[in-house]
């Protein structure tokens, strides 16, 4: 049978949209920076960590932090709800700048905070730490997205209980270029709050790409 | 003093990319951590790279921090006090 | 639901390029961990565990020729190399084809070819190989996989949570073969970050020591095949029993305090394999000898009640090799099944943990014959398995 896609957030081509929503949309992007900043600060985040991230990490986090805003998390057991998350180019973005701090021996100042953030699954890590999750996590890379693989690693989570539900996304940026998408999907619509723009989609690969390319 | 005070103010802000905070905001005198700014452990080692970025001190034992970083004040003095001596 | 079996290993470390050159150097108790004064390389003197270069050099072209590959070793990544060893020694032997469509290869890595962002390599490689599924890609065509290889990059975890899922993908009946891969190298990189971290021991580190002071970096490749048939009648049939991931939600650098979600994944672990904490004969743990690490694991044993069980840590022989880790360290501990014979831990000489855990100051004799695996990483991950004789 198939899951359910209960809530979805995207992020491209200068829009955000929560659960068929549109919610933020900046027609020129000057920068990411920019861009994330001004989304912050109209949903009123308030979460002084966000400026210590990385531009990844600032990605998934508000992605989370929207998809999750009204979903009522705590209805599941703990340790029951997973996050499964994949891009193309890892951490790069900010591989790029750590690498640039060891450069030259003569300017040599490695960062902590920089460093610890050229682990793409960090991201997962703030989303966890901000909504309390312990359930089961993973990050995985593919040259492109690859809904076919995210949907089998899923399913088969919540197939084998090993989750009750999941946290799914493609979370890409390397400088000012990013998209993101990120689903919950759950075993069925019985416990989700209801939106009134958006009627749970069955979670296939067809209804994944649709999520990514007709937004 | 009153001059490095307000330099390092805004040198750990933007060190510790503490985007939502003025120089105006951070008390010369408060903790930097535990209350204070709610500085953690990566901020802590951010704060030895700032000492040697900005002022070419090394701080040779990490366990030294807890008194160099206990305020803004006590970071002024003990860069005031390394600088006499270089 | 199948039955997953571990039908072959291979570890490429500071202590040699299989099982064998492996296991006789951990025999011999000696560290892989060696002090690089060389201020080239890095700009502090570090203690490092390098593989080989001239043997790992010498070996790959003989597998060039082996494979009959007409490109020229020069075209391939350091990584690319040592996984391509790795794989193609655990791959001796067995009955099966490369280009099987039910073979999937999963790779575990951290950083990949990060050393491609120095000066030194830019004109040499093409800068897309610094993606991981661009090494991937070099992997699977020299060897000619039929299926694009999974690739999980998730902090030190990651080889134990590659073990993970090829062996659910295996159970579910997706493959039928997984051919797990992982590695990492040692590069300015990340030992510069690590630097920053103040997270290096100045010598060899001492998991669960009293005395330790930090990790020791390493690099190594693992590689272990997960088979739905059973290996030959005269090997041991060993299981991929179970296994499970979770996360301490607490902080991105720092692990829990308590080592509840730890001792989570290992319950999980143990659930899933249908084993009680009595049953289990040794822990093959993660022991990096950082002192929230080795503390935040004693309590997660404890946690479990496995207080009792012999445990040991490999970080002190091959240092701490990020994405290999988890495969190298399994793969050890699949010798030990075999053998029924126990590692020390090295590094170890004084309990340094506020848990009374039973870490092997000498090697050990012992019918083993379920065993977990565990691992913790950046991002507060976890990820536990289990490993069990039929």
């Amino acid at each position: 049978m198939d899951k359910l896609i209960t809530a979805y957030t995207y992020f491209g081509e200068g829009k955000v949209v929560v659960n068929k929503r549109l919610i933020f949309y900046q027609e020129k992007i000057s920068t990411f920076a920019d861009f994330i900043r001004s989304l912050y600060k109209q949903e009123q985040v308030a979460y002084p960590k966000f400026y210590k991230m990385d531009s990844l990490s600032k990605l998934g986090f508000i992605s989370a932090e929207l998809l999750l805003k009204n979903e009522n998390i705590g209805r599941f057991k703990p340790g029951s709800l997973a996050i499964v998350l994949a891009n193309s180019s890892s951490s790069l973005d900010t591989d790029l700048v750590h690498q640039e701090s060891i450069r030259n021996r003569s300017a040599y100042f490695p960062s902590p905070s920089v460093f610890v953030y050229t682990l793409a699954n960090i991201v997962i890590g703030e989303i966890c730490i901000k909504h309390g999750i312990k359930g089961e996590n993973a990050f995985l890379i593919s040259e492109k997205f690859n809904p076919g693989q995210l949907h089998e690693y899923v399913s088969d989570l919540l197939d084998n209980n090993q989750a009750e539900a999941c946290i799914c996304g493609w979370v890409e940026l390397l400088g000012n270029t990013f998209k993101a998408v990120m689903v919950m999907v759950e075993k069925d619509n019985s416990g989700s709050p209801s939106k009134p723009e958006f009627t749970p989609l069955p979670f296939t690969e067809t209804a994944f790409n649709y999520l990514i390319k007709e937004n | 003093m009153d001059e490095l005070i307000e330099k390092l103010k805004k040198e750990v802000i933007t060190q510790l990319n503490l985007e939502d905070i003025s120089v105006d905001d951070i008390n010369p005198d408060a903790p930097l951590f535990g209350e204070g700014l709610g500085l953690d452990s990566i901020d802590a080692l951010e704060l030895i790279v700032l000492l040697e970025k900005n002022y070419g001190i090394k701080i040779e034992d990490p366990k030294d921090g807890k008194k160099i970083f206990y305020s803004i004040r006590t970071m002024a003095e003990f860069i005031t006090e390394h600088q006499k001596k270089a | 639901m199948k039955a997953v079996y571990a039908i072959s290993e291979n570890i490429i470390s500071s202590l040699g390029f299989t099982v064998q050159e492996n296991t006789d150097g951990l025999l011999k108790g000696s560290t892989g961990i060696r002090i690089y004064p060389d201020t080239t390389l890095f700009p502090n003197a570090v203690a490092l565990s390098l593989v080989d270069t001239m043997s790992m050099e010498q070996r790959f072209k003989a597998i060039l020729e082996k494979y009959k590959n007409k490109k020229n070793a020069g075209s391939y990544t350091r990584l690319e190399k040592m996984l391509t060893l790795s794989i193609a020694d655990a791959l001796q032997g067995l009955p099966l084809k490369a280009d099987d469509d039910k073979l999937i290869l999963i790779i575990s890595t951290t950083k990949g070819n990060i050393d491609l962002l120095e000066d030194r390599f830019r004109a040499k490689f093409d800068h897309k190989r610094v993606y991981l599924w661009a090494l991937a890609s070099e992997i699977r065509d020299f060897f000619g996989f039929a299926n694009t290889p999974m690739i999980i990059s998730n902090a030190c975890i990651s080889g134990v949570m590659a073990l993970i899922k090829a062996s659910r993908l295996l159970r579910s009946g997706k493959y039928n073969y997984a051919v797990v891969a992982g590695g990492d190298i040692a590069t300015e990189f990340v030992v510069s970050g690590f630097q920053s971290f103040q997270a290096l021991s100045p010598g060899p580190c001492k998991p669960f020591d009293i005395n330790r002071t930090g990790l020791s970096l390493g690099e190594g490749c693992g590689t272990i095949v997960l088979a739905v048939t059973p290996p030959g009648l005269n090997s041991h049939n060993i299981l991929l029993a179970g296994g499970s991931v979770s996360n301490d939600a607490n902080h991105i650098s720092g692990p829990s305090r308590t080592g509840e979600e730890l001792s989570m994944a290992m319950n999980k672990a143990l659930e899933e394999s249908g084993v009680e904490p009595p049953e289990v004969d040794y822990i093959s743990a993660h022991g990096t000898a950082t002192l929230f690490n080795d503390e935040m694991e004693a309590r997660a044993i404890s946690l479990c009640k496995l207080n009792e069980v012999p445990v040991n840590s490999f970080k002190g022989y091959w240092g701490h090799t990020l994405g290999a880790s988890g495969i190298m360290e399994s793969a050890a501990l699949l010798s030990s099944m075999k053998l029924n014979r126990l590692f020390r831990s090295a590094g170890f000489d004084i309990p340094g943990v506020p848990e009374k855990i039973n870490v092997l100051k000498e090697e050990l004799d012992k019918p083993v014959n379920t065993c977990l695996k565990t691992a913790s990483g950046f991002g507060g991950c976890n990820a536990a398995l289990v490993f069990q004789k039929t």
